[in-house]
């Protein structure tokens, strides 16, 4: 776990700056935010079944989702009232996270 | 400690002792087990929507580290959110109900048993069949139990007849044979206490759902929904929209109708306005925190409700000790939800493994609530939302601008429902 935080960060710092560092470097930041996600999505975001996978997607490619639903771009029954709820950072944070799970 | 229980207790500590060790390859854990540095042991009361998903976010994130043993009467988990369903007909019992077998799989030790007390002091949990066990930090997650006394007549021989089936189970089945069994033509009533109560949409989509099952076998069977609240307490538009268009001449909705009494032989209720006869009689007491809770000592609100730090789930009442899901006194526009207890679990095992490893607990959780409601055997409806922890005010806040209900009632919706059952029962349970 603590290796796979280490990558998801280093991966992450490679491009934008570092939201678990400007976080204060909590290690579960990620983490702890991205379990919220785990009720639908499943534990560590592998869906069981009827629900999009979330773990091990591109992590640009989970951010522009996020944002799109945010906007409006991407029609939704329900995640446009939920991302609303986060802020960039918290959704590079989300990203990073689930990019860094192995899909199953 | 008999011969009996001490047998009872080696036998569950040696199953927790090789669950451990199970736990370790399927953690895929790095470190040799010896090298993890035991940290404590946490005791669960309640294996619901709170207390299994705490156990095993414990010992996923901890890593093994932290000893969990779970507490819970029933050898199963039955679903309470879908269990309306079951009432409807259109999903049966075995289609709510998971085993712990996966939680055992993460190490947590899952004792079948009865809690007798809590000594909040000696940090020891007594317990029914095996010898009391001591802990480093506890959590109880008891859900709600039942004000019977607040409803004249209520008492445990009218229970025998008049049920509430809030705590899915053995009276889900009853109370489905009791819609089975009742004639076409009959009236089923349904009545809610006023708020807070066990999931807030939970009453409009059993109305539904009975509803649906007489439009299929008994059309010119009655829907009487009495509400002790103003006016439908969640997704309420939705809610009237598909009696109206669904249901229309079968449900009978009235607000500000509080039941103060029954009479379990005549069949009847009584509000402030009417008595009222019906053929089955679904009465939903007023709700406070579990009796384990409250036993303990942990109510502090209302003589009804726990109160907690929304950053750790800890007690107000007691240090160490924390209190998760129905049996808490919620935050501003927070839900008594089974998701919201699953979101509990988290911040509290979160929380846990910091404070016990000498760190601070995250000072920003952010948690999301979603429940679905079925208006027919297929077609759902959802209400979202999204609360982060505001330093100021100490508690969980909704985040503005967040959340809301659905546009309409979709068979989309009722496919997303379903699917949110199988991912929480597996993110609870493993």
């Amino acid at each position: 776990m603590i290796r796979l935080l280490l990558a998801a960060v280093l991966l992450a710092g490679a491009a934008l700056a570092l939201p678990a560092l400007a976080q204060g470097a909590d290690p579960s930041f990620e983490r702890n935010l991205a379990a919220a996600c785990a009720n639908c999505h499943g534990t560590n975001g592998v869906s069981q079944q009827g629900m999009p996978n979330l773990a091990g997607q591109q992590r640009t490619y989970l951010v522009q989702q996020m944002k799109d639903f945010r906007s409006g771009a991407r029609p939704a029954t329900l995640m446009h009232q939920i991302s609303k709820g986060y802020t960039d950072e918290q959704i590079e944070a989300l990203a990073a996270f689930f990019a860094a799970q192995k899909a199953k | 400690m008999s011969q009996f229980t001490r047998r009872k207790f080696i036998k569950a500590a040696a199953a927790g002792a090789a669950a451990s060790a199970a736990s370790s390859v399927i953690l895929g854990c790095t470190a040799a087990p010896e090298a993890r540095k035991p940290v404590g042991r946490v005791i669960v009361i309640g294996g619901g929507y709170g207390g299994a998903t705490a156990s095993k976010y414990l010992r996923m994130w901890s890593e093994g580290t932290i000893e969990v043993f779970m507490i819970e009467r029933s050898t199963e988990f039955v679903s309470c959110p879908i269990s309306n369903l079951v009432l409807g007909g259109s999903k049966q019992m075995g289609d709510i109900t998971r085993g712990y077998a996966g939680l055992r799989g993460y190490g947590v030790q899952v004792i079948r048993d009865e809690v007798t007390g809590i000594n909040v002091e000696k940090k020891r949990v007594g317990l029914k069949r095996i010898e009391d066990l001591p802990f480093d930090r506890l959590i109880v997650s008891p859900g709600v139990d039942f004000m019977h006394d607040q409803i004249e007549g209520y008492n445990t021989e009218a229970q025998k007849t008049l049920l509430h089936a809030w705590k899915a189970g053995p009276e889900t089945t009853a109370l489905r044979q009791q819609l089975e069994t009742m004639r076409d033509g009959g009236v089923y009533i349904l009545s809610i206490p006023k708020a807070p109560y066990r999931c807030p949409p939970g009453p409009y989509e059993r109305a539904c759902q009975v509803a649906w099952y007489f439009k299929q076998a008994k059309p010119r069977s009655k829907v009487l929904v009495l509400d002790a609240n103003e006016d439908v307490v969640s997704k309420g538009p939705l809610f009237k929209a598909a009696w109206r268009d669904l249901y229309g001449g079968i449900v009978d909705y009235r607000n500000n109708n509080d039941v103060k009494a029954v009479d379990a032989h005549a069949m009847t209720v009584k509000t402030d306005f009417d008595t009222i006869k019906g053929d089955v009689l679904n009465v939903l007491p007023p709700m406070r925190a579990g009796d384990v809770a409250r036993t303990a000592g942990l109510v502090t609100a209302n003589n009804r409700w726990c109160g907690v730090d929304w950053l750790t789930l800890e007690s107000l009442a007691h240090k160490g000790i924390h209190v998760l899901g129905d049996s808490t006194l919620s935050a501003p526009a927070m839900p008594k939800s089974g998701h919201m207890a699953n979101q509990h679990g988290k911040i509290a095992a979160a929380a846990i493994i910091e404070i016990m490893n000498g760190r601070q607990p995250n000072p920003q959780p952010v948690i999301t609530n979603t429940c679905y409601s079925f208006v027919s055997d297929k077609e759902g409806i959802h209400v979202a939302s999204v609360h982060r922890y505001d330093a100021g005010q100490k508690t969980l806040l909704a985040v503005p601008g967040s959340g809301g209900v659905s546009s309409g009632r979709s068979e989309i919706e009722g496919g997303y429902g379903w699917a949110w059952g199988q991912n929480i029962w597996a993110d609870m349970l493993g």
